[in-house]
């Protein structure tokens, strides 16, 4: 292949792999602070893109402007969807055994899919680009590269290094990963461990409802989008560790490279090589790259 | 025969990133013989019984059972060598009989896997074993009882017998009299007088008075080193020892 | 139930009659949750007994079931049954053999999400390669064979599978009161004194999860064999969802818990479908699932097979909270 198409493949893993992370930082936060395994996770994903699509309409009506509107309500409306859901559902599970764990979220995928399904029905949207990102960079005299890609992989980047930062330097983020370790001493110390699960919690949420958001345009809005990133992101999860943005980050930017070139030069086998990867990191690290 | 040497650490350390666990500890259990192990808390005494039992691998050191130099063996292939382990939290089958519980610990020696079509509960060899433990600690009356209706004194017995199951010659015992009364506490004290005819037995415990009845050698830890080994007279007037431990005792 | 023998007896009689009591329809819906119920006993191996949490059952299914139509004879001659069914639980067998090795070197939540995502990897191998046939999955044209049993006759095939699930109920009894069984319940209630007392966990698991995968593919090849067609969504993880959903409903830790469960869920299914009870609404029957799924776990968490003991508690005003005791002829 030559250098352009190169490049183009490139980005594109780069955009997959950040996207991936966004939604499996919340899923590894949530399991490895809360020791919850939630299969509606991919949910999250699913309302982020339903609500870039169906939203859209009202924001603007109310508020002008469409895109970034729709973004800004959408992630409120996940925040707050996210705090509920904690308070009034998984704050029951982190007693619980994985088996029951498992089943209760994977009802609340059931509930989900079909309360989208009543609401918004079950067709195949498209999202409208916003016209400003809506260009294409010139990569030589033949090939682009669509801007709005770029500007994915850039908010996803920036987000990252926000999540960097929150950790490392803000005192939630020294309680979260206090929280990882010693939840008992976390409590001890006088911090309000029930509003900081839910803090998280929501975080998570939000995390996955805007990869929703922002991935609709490209990937379009369909009904079983959920489900598919779900796994891909027990993936990232299993390869990274539980509980490591770390390993997230690294191990799905490894799964974007394989994902993408997969397509592009095997493209039979491009569903399974990505559990091929997990099956040979596992040969080598059964706890995953980092483990917590 | 008394004074064989059955299990050996030499050397064991164990590190923990930037914490010493465990430092440049060697120990010898010999047959007919109790090992007491004392220390503080976080003096290193059950990683110790974890290097030995085979739960961890040591950083560096070894570890001889019967001669053998068993440090890269998992637990389980120890066990089976003659190892046997009582944990200070009650590690047993709670919802299973008393019976059971001792019969399963049996079978370990006499896995028979294979044997789809035998029924395990009416095994004779694992049965008679069963209720020959269970008799020696004193839970003969007890056998048909669901564990979870147990007291606490007879589970911590319970643990001895699962540990006697599989005829070990080596046994590493991590606080047994842990939240005994006092009456426990004296029938669990006989019954390692007795065991320890046959055995070589390292006993972990923070009662003192206990250690020092039954102990014919004490190894006091501080901090994962070792700061003295003796008889019980030995280190009740080890001035080391005194300061570091005895000494607000 | 305290006599299982009682209840062999009782079910597998009325399942033996069912035929002829009702119609054609009501024996060949019977004969597919026979089907799934022999599909959850598997299951119930490794979540009930083993404590091992298989989110990839699904994949030991579909393989038996491809397995049945891809070993057909290409010149349109019929199968012959002694040959292709070994072969198909065989090759489910192996699969799980592979899955397992990998798979059991992880604890907990790892374990959940990797047999999760190998069963994906096979349900990405049947439908994106030529192997699987595609979505549009294959169809089988000439059923199995052996002598005078023609699996084309659905009396015969109702009988095969009547006998599969007597068969592989039994069997499982038996190797639960073995010491192959016990190992596997002490693995389950305490993994750490199984190990300090001399068990190396990690055979036990592993033959366990093989000896499952062979059961699922056998499930699988009646399916397919029954049906006489197959695709990808045999493979897909809703089923493995709803197989641990059966275990849960019936009660785990009990042969006729997943059975009872495979029945109870087949029965539910059928009532949230229908329109005749929910009107338009039945088209949304997942949410009617996924509620009760949500129910069962927080309400009933012990299934069907301890309700008879927890209403006969509420009734005499007892609030036992201890679980039941494990005793040993109560395996099945």
């Amino acid at each position: 292949m030559d250098f352009a198409t190169f490049l183009i493949q490139c980005l594109n893993a780069l955009q997959y792999g950040l996207l991936l992370f966004l939604v499996a930082s919340g899923l590894t936060l949530i399991f490895g602070i809360m020791g919850v395994i939630n299969l509606a996770h991919g949910s999250f994903y699913m309302i982020g893109a339903y609500m870039a699509y169906a939203l859209a309409p009202t924001v603007s009506a109310i508020f002008g402007g469409a895109f970034f509107s729709t973004l800004a309500v959408g992630l409120m409306l996940s925040v707050i969807l996210g705090y509920l859901l904690e308070w009034a559902f998984f704050s029951y599970l982190y007693e619980r055994e994985h088996l029951q764990q498992v089943l209760m979220t994977y009802g609340l995928i059931l509930v989900f899919e079909e309360l989208r399904s009543m609401l918004v029905g079950d067709d195949v949207h498209g999202v409208p680009v916003p016209e400003w990102l809506n260009g294409a960079l010139a990569l030589n005299e033949v090939m682009t590269y669509p801007v709005y890609r770029l500007f994915m992989s850039g908010v996803c980047l920036l987000l990252a290094g926000a999540m960097w930062f929150v950790f490392t330097r803000t005192r939630l983020g020294m309680m979260i990963r206090a929280g990882t370790s010693n939840r008992e001493m976390v409590q001890s110390l006088g911090i309000d461990i029930n509003l900081l699960y839910r803090i998280v919690f929501a975080i998570g949420v939000a995390l996955a409802v805007f990869a929703g958001m922002i991935a609709a345009p490209v990937s379009s809005v369909y009904p079983g989008m959920g489900n598919s990133v779900l796994i891909i992101c027990f993936v990232v999860v299993v390869i990274g560790g539980i509980g490591s943005i770390k390993g997230a980050l690294l191990a799905a930017l490894l799964i974007g490279l394989v994902d993408t070139f997969g397509k592009v030069l095997l493209p039979q086998a491009a569903g399974v090589l990505v559990y091929v990867l997990m099956a040979l990191i596992l040969l080598w690290r059964p706890n995953g790259l980092f483990k917590d | 025969m008394t004074g064989d040497v059955l299990l050996q650490g030499i050397n064991l350390t164990r590190r923990w990133g930037g914490l010493v666990a465990v430092n440049n500890v060697s120990i010898s259990l010999e047959r007919g013989q109790v090992h007491g192990v004392i220390g503080t808390n976080g003096a290193g005494k059950s990683t110790l019984i974890n290097l030995l039992s085979g739960e961890f691998q040591p950083s560096s050191g070894q570890v001889e059972l019967l001669g053998q130099d068993v440090s890269h063996w998992a637990q389980p292939r120890r066990a089976r060598a003659g190892l046997g382990r009582s944990y200070q939290r009650n590690t047993i089958f709670p919802s299973f009989t008393v019976l059971e519980n001792c019969r399963l610990s049996a079978q370990a020696q006499h896995q028979q896997a294979w044997a789809f079509w035998r029924n395990a509960h009416t095994d004779v060899i694992t049965r008679s074993i069963a209720h020959d433990v269970a008799l020696r600690v004193g839970l003969g009356d007890a056998l048909e009882r669901q564990v979870g209706f147990l007291s606490h004194g007879q589970k911590r017995q319970l643990e001895i017998a699962m540990c006697l199951a599989t005829a070990p010659q080596v046994l590493l015992l991590d606080e047994p009299l842990a939240g005994m009364g006092a009456e426990e506490t004296e029938r669990m004290l006989n019954l390692l007088q007795v065991l320890k005819k046959d055995h070589a037995i390292l006993l972990v415990e923070h009662d003192m008075d206990a250690v020092f009845r039954i102990a014919d050698l004490i190894t006091v830890m501080v901090n994962g080193l070792v700061i003295a080994t003796g008889t019980p007279d030995e280190v009740r007037n080890n001035p080391d020892v005194r300061t570091a431990y005895l000494g607000d005792h | 139930m305290r006599h299982p023998t009682s209840f062999v007896l009782l079910f597998f009689g009325l399942l033996a009659l069912w035929p002829f009591m009702a119609g054609s329809y009501g024996a060949d819906l019977v004969a597919k949750i026979m089907i799934f119920a022999l599909l959850a006993l598997s299951l119930e191996l490794l979540v009930g007994s083993t404590g091992l949490v298989c989110f990839g059952q699904a994949a030991f299914f579909g393989i038996g079931a491809y397995a049945a139509i891809l070993m057909s004879p290409t010149d349109g001659s019929a199968p012959a049954l002694w040959l292709s069914l070994p072969c198909a639980i065989a090759l489910a067998a192996l699969y799980a053999l592979a899955v397992g090795a990998l798979s059991l070197r992880t604890q907990g939540v790892y374990f959940i999400m990797v047999t999760l995502a190998f069963s994906q990897m096979a349900y990405y191998v049947v439908h994106d390669t030529p192997l699987g046939g595609g979505t549009d999955g294959i169809y089988m044209y000439v059923k199995p064979t052996w002598g005078w049993v023609d699996l084309d006759n659905p009396a015969h095939m109702y009988g095969l599978i009547w006998l599969s699930l007597l068969v592989g109920f039994l069997f499982l009894s038996q190797l639960l009161r073995s010491p192959f069984g016990r190992a596997l319940s002490g693995i389950r209630v305490n993994e750490q004194r199984m190990k300090a007392t001399g068990f190396s966990v990690y055979p036990y698991k592993l033959a366990a999860f093989t000896l499952s995968g062979a059961m699922a593919g056998w499930a699988g090849y009646l399916f397919a064999v029954k049906d006489g067609f197959v695709n990808p969504e045999l493979l897909s993880w809703h089923l493995s969802g709803s197989l641990l959903v059966m275990i849960i409903l019936g009660g785990l830790g009990h042969m006729r818990g997943a059975v009872l469960g495979a029945f109870a869920f087949a029965l539910l299914q059928e009532l949230f479908q229908a329109e005749a009870v929910f009107g338009s609404f039945a088209k949304h029957w997942h949410l009617s699932l996924g509620l009760t799924i949500m129910a069962c776990v927080a309400f009933m968490p012990h299934g069907l097979v301890a309700l008879p003991a927890q209403l006969r508690e509420r009734l005499s005003g007892r609030n036992n909270r201890e679980a039941p005791v494990e005793a040993l002829e109560e395996q099945a």
